[in-house]
């Protein structure tokens, strides 16, 4: 059978309080809180911390396509996916591309990677701007989803049927280059996407061969609110099957709403379940997928509801800030060089991969790779070793208040690893105040600065997040 | 290691160092002029009687043509020298090496730096392109590290640490305030200290050595010939420099609280002169204060200190400049700021100063004819360091 065999969602730990956003400019708020995408992520960056969740949960799962899709791609010409193929330590034979620009990519990326005939990996993921004061700032939302699909016995969601309408009209879009989209007025795309949801859906129901009490888990993504919530109450499908949408503390994350919400569903799932996916995105996608006895057998290496669980609030001149809303006076410090090309060519397995050498005569490890051993001064006689998924202590820390960071202070710390190794490294998603030698932390993909247009990806360490 | 030195086989005879500070209305070029000229003015001598030249500079300018220019020397040897914050030492050393060796009779060691110009807060400096790996964090960060590292190893609570930090801070400012030449030339209460923004980890502002301009000289000769320039020479007891394996970086056994490379230059340095006991035997020693928390690990690095002890040591004053052991009596980098290429010579010249009983206010009359110069660039467990003995008498 063909579908799911793992998954992983990546929810950013920065939250905003849409009452903060309220009050800074004067208006009405609104309930609960959005998810912020912190200032050294991307999508790239998302798609690589989810990827490692599901990866993790499928340790023998070798990719032969990588799908990556988002509206807010980091770069333009340049694949992303091939961003993230090197931060997942991926073999160079793997088929890496973006699906980028609208939001129905998600939509595609995850139809194609079922329908691959190859194990896929699939990414979904969103940076949502909405120009200050807006519904899209409100209502968005930052995440990202993967799914590893394969045609396997250890499919834990079959996918059992597909519809799909497209349609050209415009309701939402957005000139490259700008920060935020623009939309038609809310009743007209109501008015288009019903009928266009409604046709997908029962064309679904057919091609599946299921009923509308069949299904078990309803998800609705799409970032017309109002056509979403329309097609829900006309679908005939119980109410109690009904997936929330995640707005009120995550918000609408686009691109890789539909995957989050997936994932939620499939954390807490019974085997033999119907699941049907709609995306509502210029034209309407569905997608049926049945449970099946593996999901029994499936550990999320994280779940969506615990990382809801975590998360610490910004205030709303740092989301500004962050989104590059806001142009704050720098530290009266040079700007950093961008990275050069050649030497992060050279690098690769160390900058995206974080490997480092391990020396073959003493054990001893070195980050970054070395030819000559520090302990026993032995000349390359050392092996490449993965250290992403290692955790590290914390040996001695600062908070440097000159350095420049696009958002400062910077906190950096000497992180020694379990079984060995030491590195410099920064620290990220951390509260200042709270470091302490001996604060245990994990690595995480990150976006360090971005200089001359070219983007800094590197690894940082937070304080251990993930469960195992 | 197998250094063998040149104790007493070299001598200083005359030496020159320009205020540090601010000099808006001064090039590198006129620095160079004013040190070289002042050293050579106190030797007695013309710049035409110098054979060879030995220019440290990090950052304003390269290549011998930086000294010569300026200077219109007529076509001798002029060698630029650059390894860090022991810029202005290793000139030094490799010009006497070169009188040592017999290659010359008389050298010229000379270090700028104009800091100022860079219109930056904090040290500036071009770094070869790279992948964009290496955490950028500052200077001042990178030697807090020692701050937490030595408060955990040792037991000590911060703020016990904060206050030997003050106080080393309030020391220097205190000797700097008697110095004519100092950047800063005004006590500075320990209140003003304790208080002053924080710049990276525990360190405040006056937790770092200051930004300055500057530029400092030496003209050195071989031994027996150092009477005929001046009654009062300086012998040069010991010359180290190593450059580390970058250990910390990479090693988990390194714990920051220590240089290696300080421990094994002062030993290295100690062995070539006889030193045993460098606390007692010492008249003054200039050290690294480039941040507090630098100096107080170097009183144990050095031998000063037990390890462990130095932030009691520091608390009982015994580094004051009326204490056991005075540690940079004219000031230090924390009252001079630090031009990187003229630093260590500036430190050299306050041991001319002292050894020759010409500091003034700052005169040091414990009786004792051994100085120290030390130097350290880098950050804590990847750097270079620097050690020099220099002695008012032969045979001592």
């Amino acid at each position: 059978m063909r579908g799911i065999v793992a998954y992983g969602a990546y929810l950013p730990y920065h939250r905003i309080n849409r009452q903060e956003i309220g009050q800074a400019l004067g208006q009405p708020g609104g309930k609960g809180t959005r998810a912020v995408a912190s200032y050294d992520e991307d999508t790239t960056t998302m798609a690589v911390e989810a990827g490692r969740h599901a990866l993790a949960s499928a340790p023998g799962f070798k990719p032969e396509v990588l799908y990556f899709a988002t509206a807010e791609p980091a770069y333009l010409d340049k694949t992303n996916a091939t961003g993230i193929h090197a931060a997942l330590a991926l073999p160079e034979e793997v088929f890496a591309v973006d699906m980028i620009g609208a939001v129905r990519s998600g939509a595609g990326a995850l139809r194609a990677g079922i329908d691959a005939g190859v194990p896929a990996l699939v990414a979904m993921s969103d940076v949502r701007i909405g120009l200050p004061g807006s519904t899209d700032e409100r209502d968005g939302g930052d995440g990202a989803a993967v799914f590893l699909c394969a045609e396997s016995n250890e499919v834990i969601a079959e996918l059992i049927g597909t519809a799909s309408v497209s349609a050209e009209f415009l309701e939402r879009w957005r000139v490259p280059g700008e920060p935020a989209s623009k939309v038609w007025e809310e009743r007209f795309g109501e008015y288009v996407y019903l009928p266009l949801a409604q046709k997908a859906f029962e064309n679904g129901l057919n091609s599946a061969n299921v009923t509308v009490e069949d299904i078990d888990h309803l998800v609705v993504a799409g970032l017309h609110g109002r056509a979403a919530r329309g097609f829900i109450a006309a679908s005939g499908v119980r109410k109690e099957s009904v997936v929330d949408d995640g707005v009120i503390v995550v918000g609408n994350t686009g691109t890789a709403q539909a995957g989050m919400m997936l994932a939620d569903v499939l954390d807490r799932a019974q085997p033999n379940q119907l699941i049907t996916v709609v995306i509502i995105a210029d034209g309407a996608t569905v997608m049926h997928l049945r449970t099946t006895d593996a999901i029994t057998r499936y550990k999320p290496a994280v779940t969506v509801a615990g990382q809801l669980k975590g998360g610490k609030e910004i205030n709303y001149a740092a989301y500004l800030t962050w989104r590059n809303l806001l142009h704050r006076e720098p530290p009266r410090r040079p700007d950093p060089d961008r990275p050069a090309a050649p030497p992060s060519y050279r690098n690769e397995v160390w900058k995206y991969g974080l490997e480092g050498s391990r020396c073959l005569s003493c054990g001893t490890r070195h980050l970054p790779p070395a030819r000559v051993c520090v302990k026993c001064n032995a000349v390359d006689k050392m092996e490449l070793e993965r250290l992403a998924d290692v955790p590290a202590t914390i040996a001695t820390f600062t908070i440097d208040r000159l350095a420049y960071s696009p958002s400062p202070p910077m906190v950096a710390a000497v992180l020694d690893f379990d079984g060995g190794g030491r590195f410099l490294s920064e620290l990220t998603d951390v509260d200042p105040e709270k470091v302490a030698i001996g604060d245990r932390v994990e690595m995480s993909f990150r976006r360090l600065y971005t200089a001359d247009g070219v983007h800094n990806y590197f690894w940082k360490a937070r304080p251990m997040r993930r469960s195992n | 290691m197998a250094s063998k030195g040149i104790c007493d086989r070299v001598a200083i005879v005359g030496m020159g160092c320009t205020p540090f500070g601010e000099h808006w209305d001064k090039s590198v070029d006129d620095l160079l002029v004013d040190a070289s000229q002042e050293a050579l003015a106190s030797a007695g001598m013309t710049i035409d009687q110098i054979d060879a030249f030995w220019l440290g500079t990090m950052g304003s300018g390269v290549s011998g043509l930086t000294l010569s220019r300026p200077l219109k020397i007529d076509y001798k040897p002029v060698s630029r020298n650059e390894n860090m914050c022991a810029t202005g030492s290793e000139s030094f050393r490799n010009a006497c090496y070169a009188i040592a060796s017999g290659a010359y009779d008389i050298a010229m060691a000379i270090g700028v730096e104009k800091l100022k110009d860079s219109g930056f807060s904090g040290l500036v400096s071009a770094a070869p392109p790279s992948d964009g790996t290496a955490a950028a964090i500052t200077a001042p960060a990178s030697f807090s590290y020692l701050a937490p590292a030595y408060a955990n190893k040792y037991g000590v609570e911060m703020p016990e640490l904060k206050d030997t930090m003050t106080r080393i801070a309030w020391k220097n400012h205190k000797n700097g305030a008697l110095n004519p030449r100092a950047q800063f030339k005004k006590e500075v209460s320990k209140e003003t200290i304790a208080n002053s923004p924080l710049i990276a980890g525990p360190l405040g502002i006056f937790d770092c050595s200051g930004v300055s301009d500057g530029s400092a000289a030496a003209i050195i000769v071989r031994a027996e010939d150092a009477y005929k320039y001046t009654d009062k020479p300086i012998f040069v007891k010991a010359l180290s420099f190593v450059a580390g394996p970058s250990r910390g970086p990479l090693d988990p056994d390194y714990d920051y609280t220590t240089f290696d490379e300080c421990v094994a230059v002062a030993k290295d340095a100690y062995q070539q002169c006889g030193i045993t006991d460098p606390r007692a035997q010492l008249a003054m020693a200039e050290v690294h204060d480039c941040f507090t928390p630098t100096e107080l690990v170097l009183m144990e690095d050095l031998g000063f200190s037990e390890r462990g002890e130095g932030w009691k040591d520091v608390m009982a004053g015994k580094f004051d400049l009326d204490g056991e052991l005075p540690v940079n009596p004219d000031g230090g980098l924390k009252s001079f700021g630090h031009p990187i290429g003229a630093s260590g010579l500036r430190m050299l010249f306050e041991c001319w100063l002292q050894l020759r009983g010409e500091a003034g206010k700052r005169q040091i009359t414990n009786g004792k004819k051994l100085a120290m110069t030390h130097n350290l660039g880098g950050a804590p467990g990847n750097c270079v360091s620097f050690v020099s003995v220099v002695g008012s008498e032969l045979d001592v």
